[in-house]
């Protein structure tokens, strides 16, 4: 019986889906950025075209499994969404494609074209930027003190600030803020952080929190120490504390003091057929427009990488709250900002990577 | 073994001290709670001697004075904690009273050898207390899961509303979530797809190879035996990825030259993935089996005119199935808890529970996986339930009494 | 009996010799056996040892830097770094052509990060030069050297080019070295430098840990087990689903339960701040950190210790006690000298179960864990999706496999694989 009722299972599921000819694989974080991606992207998609769009929530693993994919010659996925410094190292080492932004993106509306309209936040061949995003610091509004915290630094500062942080764990922003409380000019961060004195300079900052550091790996972390109070501040993306306060009613505030600006996007994998690399560059065309990327910021607190979309950023499509005074890009909240430098940690990520980690075991 | 001993009431000035002593433990984190620990211990034990006199010696009646204990006490409780000291309060009125009772009329004695010496009465029960202990390290992270599933929250966290037991800190929603979530429905029936025949390959192939590994005169026995068993040694990340590429390689040619669909071959690869892991827990728990098997009861069977494969699904089947249905559990767990090698053999469409569990920690704070928790952990119960019946079973076929 | 008298070899029922025939017989039986062996076995051969091996092969596999620069590891092969002079025209003009050939094919970054696992620099060389190289042309913009050492000093260092000719090698030991923390140098094997070491750190502290768990399943397991064995078959059994309980909620929900019971806010701090016994500015320290890892990976492993014991704690007769208290053993005396040496098979069994399992894991300490509380395989996990060195990753998964096995063919020698008896 139990047999019978298994094999019925696998037949209706695994036949009703191969009746279906045409579908597609994309790769993305999963949660609540998936879901805004369902809403803005897939699902107008699927109804204008047919296709079958399966999403895979391997993002964290797609360096990893690309390249074994890439090895083993079976490239399974179709579009993948990934940060801008995996797309470098993607578009490097020949497992991403390169994308020609004039032919095979749309330009906006009022014809600039594809190429002005991202403008430099096109930092790889290979990467078409959908979100601009920020790292930056939440804190627990109740367990601060009076004076709350207005500056980077207080972070650095565990007399004034005394308690738990959370800091992601890897040297890329970590080290910059920590050169940055230790004296260091912004304009001369990459400079020192280039030298093994100056890594030395930013772990022996770091060092004097290092017992009062939670470290984090998975975005939902922070959100989480910070709702069950065990850390008083803590780094992530903007959009997880943004749910956090908004959604969630968390006392939680944001200091938008030295975010770093990075960006998240698409690219299509290296070795696809031409069949799939035609239909995932007609999706990427659709999903990258002006009004796409206007329509995503409607789901998630996040900005779209078009100056054309910009204006087309509307309210909150569930809450109704106006979405424009929550992107990392407002001026208000862009008063002291950070460009993730992708050439200087595509050159230095290993090096830095190695030395970091061996102070972690320490 | 019920009522070995003739039992007989103890006298007060022993009762009322040990009960005291419980009183002054408890009092003690009371008082510590409300500023002195030590007015908490006199109180405590003060409380609960006064309240063992006026049992035994002043109601005398137990069914009445449990009740007046319970609710006594969870005053008391409702006094020092609120709404949840009731509870509190009502478990510990229920303690005191037992405990004064099981003391006073020496029931304490009935179930233990008349000939033990009171130190060795004491030491069985403080035996049974650190046993007790253990338990609740094995169960307390299973209580935890249990009621925040029901938060009404977003979070893993107990809140305030909750601590108070006020309705509008629990919900359902996340259950409500499991149930119409898209991805969640999938996944769990994707697990329940490939948890089922990953372990009927498993059980299959594995009994068959226990049997014959449980013949004398196998050549190599050591180096097979190690070789069924390695899958549980190799660090799981170096299988996953090692795997990753073989199985990339079957999916190829299954997908290229003999055309089969996609989706299939996905459910495949993880299917034969998972088969493989489990393999060494029926190995080692039905080889465990046939080490006690009678060998005689295959030779009557072939005596008395059987063919081999009668014998082994009338005879030896029926002897070695709890051996079998216990490796086929573990496997069955095996493959419906794996998550490292599904991330990298798997695809999309093959996303398991424990996949999408993985993505609801990492990517979204959603407590719906502690509601798929409780879920779960109600349907192990039903499971465990089916084995011990089919336990029971098994001794009754080989015509044990039962015990 | 009759038949004993008569002379020549003892004949079977169908006349055949005997001896033969019991040969024969041993023969069919041997070959049923392997029958229905030969199955699973070539099943787990094929789909498990195979790619295993295959994986663990990447840790000595080094073709990166001869496929990538075929003409400038011949040309190396006839420079010798020891002079202390730089290679000559052939070799810049070698490695320019090369160079060309690969960023075309997007491969001098890879080998750039190959390299940078033994010298630190050499990544962003090959990148920073790649961009410059790339708008050389091989055949007319000679000579190079010159031009090389202009793009970056470092083609002008023996030092560059010694450690390319070092790793040129097809099969290396350079991921093994750097998995004790030595290196593959031109003077032959070295420790690396005192920044980096890392990693023989983590082998002791895996060891440790899992030795700390193992114990501490022994003590609360012990306990457990003999009353399992002790009580009546229908009381155990009602235990039993307590201990299998846990074993079968997920191994996530379970690592994240622990998560809430342990930190600094969690249930245990919260409770014992209101009982009083903590101070609410000194809470207790039990999660990231190695306390957290040994709590959570005790609970997670504590069945697989239980079951083992109580297998073994059931067949012991109770008979064995008593009649060794009736000739006058005390109460300790009795377990220590009769009890207990009956039930080590049990320990032995579930301990070396624990102690694989524990050293392999890596889910439960990466979430608890910290950095203090972390194991060899969560490095070999980050070197396997983040860092992508799938060589080193390899490297210290050989060594992590020799250790288990190492300890199987121990447990194998002192207690038999097929003692172990999971329920």
């Amino acid at each position: 019986m139990k047999t019978k009722l298994t094999a019925l299972a696998v037949t209706t599921a695994l036949v009703a889906p191969a009746a279906i000819a045409e579908e597609m694989t994309i790769v993305s974080w999963g949660g609540a950025y998936s879901k805004s991606q369902l809403r803005a992207y897939h699902e107008p998609y699927s109804e204008k075209t047919g296709v079958t769009i399966i999403n895979d929530d391997s993002s964290a693993e797609a360096v990893a499994k690309l390249r074994a994919m890439d090895e083993a010659g079976n490239v399974t996925w179709d579009v993948v969404d990934v940060v801008a410094a995996d797309a470098i190292r993607l578009c490097d080492e020949g497992l991403a494609m390169e994308i020609d932004p004039d032919t095979m993106l749309a330009a906006a509306p009022d014809g600039t074209s594809a190429a002005d309209d991202f403008g430099d936040l096109l930092v790889s061949e290979c990467f078409i930027p959908q979100i601009v995003y920020s790292t930056t610091f939440g804190y627990r509004t109740d367990l601060v003190g009076d004076t709350a915290p207005t500056d980077i630094c207080a972070v650095f500062d565990t007399d004034a600030y005394p308690g738990k942080r959370s800091l992601e764990k890897r040297p890329i922003n970590n080290m910059e803020w920590a050169l940055l409380c230790d004296g260091v000019a912004k304009d001369d961060v990459y400079d020192v952080l280039a030298t093994p004195e100056g890594q030395d300079k930013a772990l022996a900052k770091l060092d004097t929190i290092k017992d009062d550091v939670i470290w984090w790996s998975a975005g939902a972390d922070t959100p989480q120490l910070l709702a069950d109070g065990e850390v008083i501040m803590g780094s992530t993306y903007n959009g997880r504390l943004f749910s956090v306060i908004e959604e969630q009613k968390q006392p939680v505030a944001m200091l938008w003091d030295a975010q770093v600006f990075d960006l998240d996007g698409w690219i299509i994998p290296a070795g696809l057929s031409d069949e799939r690399k035609k239909r995932a560059l007609d999706y990427i065309m659709f999903a990258t427009d002006t009004q796409r990327l206007a329509d995503q910021a409607k789901y998630i607190s996040y900005g779209p990488a078009r100056k054309s979309s910009a204006p087309l950023v509307g309210k909150h499509a569930d809450m109704g709250i106006e979405m424009a005074p929550h992107m990392p890009t407002d001026p208000e909240n862009a008063k002291n900002t950070f460009l993730y430098n992708y050439e200087f940690w595509a050159d230095y990520r290993d090096d830095i990577d190695a030395k970091f980690q061996a102070w972690l075991a320490k | 073994m019920a009522s070995l001993t003739p039992i007989s009431r103890k006298p007060l000035s022993f009762v009322l001290p040990t009960t005291a002593a419980f009183g002054a433990f408890l009092g003690l984190f009371v008082g510590t709670a409300n500023g002195s620990g030590l007015t908490g211990i006199l109180a405590g034990a003060a409380i609960v001697a006064v309240m063992g006199i006026l049992f035994v010696s002043v109601i005398r009646n137990e069914g009445l004075s449990k009740w007046i204990s319970i609710v006594g006490v969870a005053m008391m409780g409702l006094f020092f904690a609120g709404l949840p000291g009731i509870i509190l309060g009502a478990l510990a009125g229920w303690f005191f009273h037992w405990l004064t009772y099981w003391l006073y009329e020496g029931r304490y004695r009935a179930k233990l050898l008349p000939y033990l010496t009171s130190g060795q009465v004491l030491w069985h029960y403080t035996f049974r207390t650190i046993c007790g202990a253990i338990f609740v390290f094995l169960i307390t992270p299973i209580l935890v899961v249990m009621p925040l599933s029901f938060n009404a929250q977003d979070f893993f966290t107990f809140t305030p509303e909750m601590l108070r037991l006020d309705p509008a800190g629990y919900s359902l929603k996340h259950y409500q979530d499991f149930f119409t979530n898209n991805e969640w429905q999938r996944s769990f029936k994707n697990s329940l797809i490939i948890a089922p025949i990953a372990t009927v390959i498993s059980v299959s192939l594995g009994t068959l190879a226990a049997i014959g590994l449980s013949q004398s005169h196998v050549p190599g026995r050591r180096a097979i035996m190690a070789i069924l068993i390695s899958p549980m040694i190799v660090p799981l990340i170096i299988s996953a990825t090692g795997m990753f590429f073989f199985y990339s390689d079957i999916g190829n040619w299954l997908e290229g030259t003999l055309g089969l669909p996609k989706n299939f071959v996905g459910y495949v690869k993880v299917i034969l993935a998972h088969a493989v892991l489990g393999i060494p827990f029926v190995i080692i728990t039905v080889t465990a089996t046939l080490v006690g098997f009678d060998h005689s009861l295959t030779r009557a069977a072939a005596n008395m005119g059987a063919s081999p494969v009668t014998t082994f699904f009338r005879v030896q089947m029926p002897l070695i199935l709890p051996g079998v249905i216990s490796g086929g559990l573990f496997a069955f767990i095996t493959s419906f808890d794996e998550v490292v090698v599904v991330l990298f053999v798997g695809s999309a469409s093959q996303k398991t529970l424990p996949w999408q569990m993985f993505t609801g920690l990492r990517e979204q704070i959603s407590p719906t996986i502690l509601a798929v928790a409780t879920i779960l952990v109600v349907i192990s119960v039903l499971l465990l339930a089916t084995v011990e019946m089919l336990r029971r079973r098994s001794e009754r076929l080989r015509g044990m009494s039962p015990t | 009996m009759s038949d004993a008298t008569q002379s020549g070899p003892v004949l079977a029922a169908d006349g055949t010799p005997l001896k033969r025939s019991l040969a024969r017989s041993l023969r069919v039986q041997k070959m049923r056996a392997m029958a229905l062996i030969a199955p699973l076995l070539i099943f787990v051969l094929i789909s498990f040892i195979f790619p295993i091996g295959k994986m663990l092969f990447k840790s000595v596999q080094n073709d990166i830097v001869e496929q990538t620069l075929p003409l400038t590891v011949q040309q190396l092969n006839q420079w010798d770094a020891t002079t202390g002079e730089l290679p000559d025209e052939a070799l810049y003009a070698a490695f320019v052509a090369d160079m060309v050939v690969a960023i075309d094919a997007k491969k001098h970054t890879r080998l750039g990060t190959r390299l940078n696992y033994e010298q630190t620099g050499m990544s962003s060389l090959f990148r920073k030069s790649g961009r410059k190289i790339k708008r050389l042309d091989p055949e007319t913009d000679g000579p190079f050297k010159d031009k090389l050492i202009k793009i970056d000093k470092k083609w002008g260092e023996v030092e560059t080019w010694s450690v390319i000719k070092t790793h040129s090698v097809k099969i290396t030991n350079g991921y093994f070295l750097n998995a004790v923390d030595m290196q593959r140098t031109p003077e032959g094997a070295q420790a690396q430098p005192e920044d980096k070491r890392i990693l023989i750190k983590l082998f002791q502290r895996t060891l440790i840990m899992s030795l700390i768990i193992t114990c501490s399943c022994i003590m609360l397991s012990y306990p457990v087990a003999w009353l399992l064995a002790n009580l009546p078959a229908r009381s155990a059994n009602m235990l039993m689903i307590l201990v299998l309980l846990p074993f079968w909620t997920s191994l996530l929900v379970r690592t994240s339960a622990w998560k809430v019971m342990l930190q600094q806010q969690g249930v245990i701090n919260e409770t014992l701040v209101w009982l009083g016994l903590v101070a609410d500015d000194s809470r207790l320290a039990l999660i990231n950190n190695a306390t957290g890892t040994i709590i959570a990976m005790t609970h997670i492993l504590l069945p697989f210790m239980i079951l083992p014991m109580y297998s073994v704690m059931r067949t012991i007769q109770p008979t064995y006690l008593r009649a060794a208290k009736s000739m006058g053993a005390t109460n300790w005396t009795a377990f220590w000298r009769v009890y207990f040496p009956l039930s080590v098979p049990g320990i032995g069994a579930g301990s070396i179960l624990v102690f694989i399992l524990a050293i392999g894991y890596y889910i439960t300490p990466e979430i608890v864990g910290g950095t203090k509380g972390v194991f060899i395989s969560n490095r070999i996990a980050y070197h396997i999706s983040s860092s992508l060195n799938w060589g080193l990753a390899a490297a210290l998964g050989s060594i992590l496999l020799a250790v288990v096995l190492l300890l199987y063919w121990c447990y194998d020698k002192i207690v038999g694989i097929d003692n172990v008896k999971l329920g």
